[in-house]
């Protein structure tokens, strides 16, 4: 008997194949295990009954010996924000509660294609805004992981917390997440696992709730970097249906070892070495350079002189872009519609009163602001200059280096509740991963090591754009060395 | 001649300039592969982005922006090889993204001109800009007591919004500007120029002034969709202004609406409620990068446009530049005109297609586009007359009826009995007859008085019914009584 709680995608693949156990039976333990694990709220919408048939036709497949796809039989979850056909897809907002599009985002499609299984619809930071998986109108995700000193629950990360807590828990093989300034990378770190996001264009946005439609991308959530590389392989396309979509051609990720670290030069920027970084990353940080060394590659530093302007001007740029994305969200066509409509203006007003909660109104509102007459020019247009600034930092950066080597986040996955009074604080969250984000740049994190409390690190690693072979490369280094 | 507004205190001077929205002629939307086509049952032609689904996301429809670009060569104006779509920001129902994308700092087309007839001459209008821009869906408020419905067909399609230099100082000069602009559309086929499916519709910026004084504040006056409300609000909103000026007033910068019930324009909103649409670069579009190669492809496929097919018509077919003017002032007439002329005289031609034709629509009220006569309907008729089978007059009378029937000329004056005669000795036979029915006016004739001539053709007429060919009753006439 296979002990399904010790599969990555991998092994279950192989087991699969082997035909030492069935799809079926592997979906029926991971919906048991979601059962079980329910207090964790990973999800939003379970979908048991398509993901035994699904299942099922993998497991015809696998019998008749017919071509199986890249995920055949492999259960998985998806982020409540990736449309999904006559699923109900609400994006962590009550303003979608009761919405079932008729149409399938691209990444999903994708997915399918490739014979992944679909358990459910992961929860989320409300149309992804959030950074502890605390804004979700459907409450908040816990980590599965606890601090060994004390009991209380943590916050898995966000926005992609359900993703990352139900493969951190063992829910599922794998998740798919999305990444406007860290959404996949910091909940990777704070459960433990690989988190990737692809150069921007890499994945379509087709069918994908839009939050910043300039810095969005899907990725995948894993337990392992090998497992990620296959996620990726299954999600990405160029997509006819998103003019932002890149045609640059897909090379096979799954082939990412033969990019070779010897001799290859590491980037470490001296500007990520930022105040408020917990020591033991810090720590964490300085091994992973110590194992780069190992394997041969140089260790250079290099500059990223622009680097403490990025959370400021993502929090301009994300908020307006979402100030006009979320602008359909009117109680008009689909949708929650408040009580209230004595005439039009009451009936926005309360319909996105009540439909949308705290963070998501301040997000809309900075956004808003920044895009008046007035106060473009000061912010919103300043703002676009900046993030060219962080992008020429990128290009000037990598003319001396092939990868480079920070940290994930300052600080490694607390308590719930915390950080909630100042949302300047919970913003300093994505301080690390937000000037890749703004850069279009693939990046991934990867669990280095563990803190006292045995909490998990993450290091981060950033590549050349459409170079996502390198960065799990580099991951695997990491991955092989940390000795867990 | 000068165009200007008496008051009290003098007189006043109009700027004019117009915003035109012309709906592009395509099969589908500018972001989306809807159908465009008009009158379907609502909400059947909506695609995600024109319905503002979760997710959904715009893509360029290529053919729409070489319309806009065929648009631009057109109006003489430069083609911008790099342009921007940006979000302008509002709520309404019947904007289902919450935004429209349009085109604001860096539009598909630059600076241009282009030439209207007034009083005999020419003036050249500056053209500012041509952008593209998503049009909204229409909001039905009179189908339900409680309710108001959305019908989202026309969200999404493309529109071109061709702004205007204040160049116009004369509700004349406007209306001409919009019929020569509507014209150029209609010839390169972008738009079909139809104002009162809202295909086309103006937005017009009227200001006064005392001559050689700075500008007015202006009123822009909001969806104006005939070229003769165009003229009237333009009228009604000049005198308006001037009154208030006088009485001491100030103008306030605001947008209106024109009645044409009653011929006034009232206030919509002033400047200051004037929404602030907080425009943005699209970030779900990158910038629309051309290049030089498309352009000049698309330069060569420009079919004629109006002025040069009447500088064409006045060489080729040897006609005034009245007539040619005429003739090229509506497509259809142009294409219309050249399917009779050929092998034709074009002064027959042209009089029986812009007096006779023109008359008969004018009583009915219909265009020569609607009234969907065969070319080859007035092509037979002409050469019966040029081969001498009917006679002009005949022609003329039996226009109308001829017009109503679907048969060709031929067989509608073999059925009338209609055919002329031509025949020599048939008519002499009648001549003849005449000159000896009628002994007194022959010896008077025969005296000197010779205005009787006509006395005498009118005679045969009425002996043949009418068939008689004139000319040949009247030379037939000469030779018996020259002595």
């Amino acid at each position: 008997m296979t002990d399904f709680s010790k599969l990555n995608i991998t092994s279950a693949l192989l087991g699969l194949k082997n035909k030492d156990f069935k799809s079926v039976e592997l979906t029926e333990y991971f919906i048991n295990q979601i059962d079980k694990k329910d207090s964790l709220n990973c999800f939003i919408t379970k979908t048991f009954d398509k993901a035994i048939d699904m299942a099922k036709r993998s497991d015809e497949k696998i019998t008749k010996n017919q071509e199986l796809g890249l995920l055949e039989g492999i259960p998985i979850g998806m982020k409540d924000l990736f449309c999904t056909k006559d699923i109900r897809t609400t994006a962590g907002s009550k303003i979608l509660n009761s919405f079932i599009p008729f149409y399938e985002s691209t990444v999903s499609k994708n997915l399918w294609d490739s014979g992944a299984v679909l358990l459910g619809k992961t929860n989320m930071d409300e149309f992804a805004m959030g950074s502890a998986n605390t804004t979700s109108f459907f409450g908040n995700v816990i980590n599965p992981l606890k601090s060994k000193n004390n009991d209380k629950d943590l916050v898995p990360g966000g926005s992609s917390g359900g993703s990352a807590s139900s493969v951190a828990a063992g829910l599922c093989l794998a998740a798919t997440g999305s990444d406007t300034g860290g959404s996949i990378r910091q909940p990777a770190s704070f459960c433990g696992l690989v988190g990737l996001k692809p150069t921007y264009g890499r994945c379509s946005r087709f069918g994908m709730v839009a939050f910043a439609s300039s810095l969005d991308q899907a990725g995948p959530i894993s337990l392992t970097v090998e497992d990620s590389a296959r996620m990726l392989q299954s999600m990405v396309s160029y997509d006819s249906k998103d003019s932002t979509s890149s045609k640059k051609k897909i090379e096979n990720f799954l082939n990412y070892k033969k990019y070779d670290l010897k001799g290859k030069k590491i980037g470490v920027p001296k500007e990520y070495l930022i105040d408020g970084l917990n020591a033991e990353i810090k720590k964490a940080w300085d091994l992973g350079i110590s194992w780069f060394k190992s394997v041969g590659s140089e260790i250079v530093e290099v500059s990223l002189p622009n680097t403490d302007s990025a959370l400021p001007t993502y929090y301009i740029i994300a908020p307006a872009e979402a100030s006009a994305n979320l602008a359909r969200y009117d109680g008009i066509r689909y949708g929650f519609r408040a009580e209230e409509k004595s005439d039009l203006t009451q009936l926005y007003e309360e319909t996105r009163a009540q439909g949308f909660g705290k963070e998501v109104k301040r997000r809309l509102m900075i956004g808003t602001y920044v895009l008046s007459a007035g106060y473009y020019d000061a912010y919103y247009l300043k703002a676009l200059k900046v993030r060219k600034l962080i992008s020429d930092d990128f290009l000037k950066a990598f003319k001396k280096c092939d990868l480079i080597l920070t940290p994930t986040t300052p600080n490694v996955a607390f308590p719930i509740g915390e950080k909630q009074t100042d949302p300047i604080e919970m913003y300093l969250n994505d301080v690390l991963t937000v000037p890749a984000s703004l850069a279009g740049l693939p990046a991934i994190s990867v669990s280095a090591s563990l803190n006292s409390d045995s909490l998990p690190i993450g290091l981060q690693i950033i590549g050349k754009p459409f170079e996502e072979s390198s960065i799990l490369s580099a991951a695997s280094v990491i991955e092989d060395s940390r000795g867990f | 001649m000068e165009y200007f507004i008496e008051g009290k205190t003098g007189n006043w001077e109009l700027v004019l300039g117009l915003e035109v929205h012309a709906q592009i002629s395509a099969n589908s939307k500018l972001f989306s592969g809807a159908s465009t086509d008009w009158g379907a049952d609502p909400n059947c032609q909506v695609e995600l982005v024109d319905s503002g689904m979760p997710g959904a996301l715009p893509v360029i429809n290529k053919h729409c922006i070489d319309q806009a670009i065929l648009t631009g060569i057109s109006l003489n104006a430069e083609i911008n090889k790099k342009s921007i779509f940006d979000r302008k920001n509002y709520f309404y129902p019947d904007l289902p993204q919450g935004y429209q994308i349009s085109q604001f700092e860096f539009p598909i087309v630059g600076k241009g001109h282009l030439n209207i007839e007034i009083d005999g001459g020419k003036k050249s209008i500056g053209i500012t800009r041509l952008h593209l821009e998503q049009d909204a869906g229409k909001s039905l408020h009179d189908q339900d007591i409680d309710n108001s419905f959305i019908d989202l067909n026309r969200s999404g399609c493309a529109l071109m919004e061709i702004v205007s230099e204040p160049d116009m100082s004369s509700p004349q000069e406007a209306a001409e500007y919009v019929k020569k602009l509507r014209n150029i559309l209609r010839f390169i086929g972008t738009c079909d120029g139809n104002m009162e499916k809202g295909n086309l519709r103006a937005d017009v910026n009227v200001s006064v002034r005392k001559k050689g004084d700075e500008l007015g504040t202006r009123c822009e006056i909001k969806n104006v969709n005939s070229i003769k409300f165009i003229q009237q609000a333009i009228e009604f909103e000049a005198k308006r202004q001037v009154d208030l000026i006088e009485k001491g007033e100030k103008i306030i910068q605001e947008t209106r609406l024109f009645d044409p019930s009653n011929f006034e324009t009232r206030s919509m909103r002033s400047k200051e409620e004037s929404h602030d649409y907080r425009y943005f670069p699209d970030p779900d579009l990158p910038p629309l990068v051309l290049n030089e190669e498309d352009i000049e492809k698309l330069r060569l496929k420009l079919p004629e446009l109006p002025d040069q097919k009447k500088s064409r018509f006045i060489e080729e077919f040897r006609i005034s530049a009245y007539d040619a003017e005429i003739l090229v002032t509506e497509k259809y007439v142009a294409d219309f005109f050249e399917q009779i002329v050929k092998g034709r005289d074009p002064k027959i031609v042209i009089s029986w297609l812009t007096v006779e034709l023109f008359s008969y629509l004018k009583k009915k009220n219909i265009s020569l586009e609607e009234s969907k006569i065969d070319p080859k309907k007035i092509s037979s008729l002409i050469d019966l007359i040029i081969s001498n089978k009917i006679s002009n007059r005949q022609a003329k009378e039996i226009l109308d009826e001829y017009l109503e029937t679907d048969v060709n000329a031929d067989t509608f004056i073999e059925k009338k009995g209609l055919v002329q005669i031509s025949n020599e000795s048939e008519i002499e036979g009648l001549v003849e007859k005449v000159l000896m029915e009628n002994p007194k006016m022959l010896e008077q004739y025969k005296s000197g008085k010779e205005k009787l001539f006509g006395f005498f053709v009118g005679q045969v007429m009425k002996l043949s019914n009418g068939k008689a060919n004139p000319k040949m009753v009247n030379e037939t006439l000469k030779r018996k009584l020259s002595p």
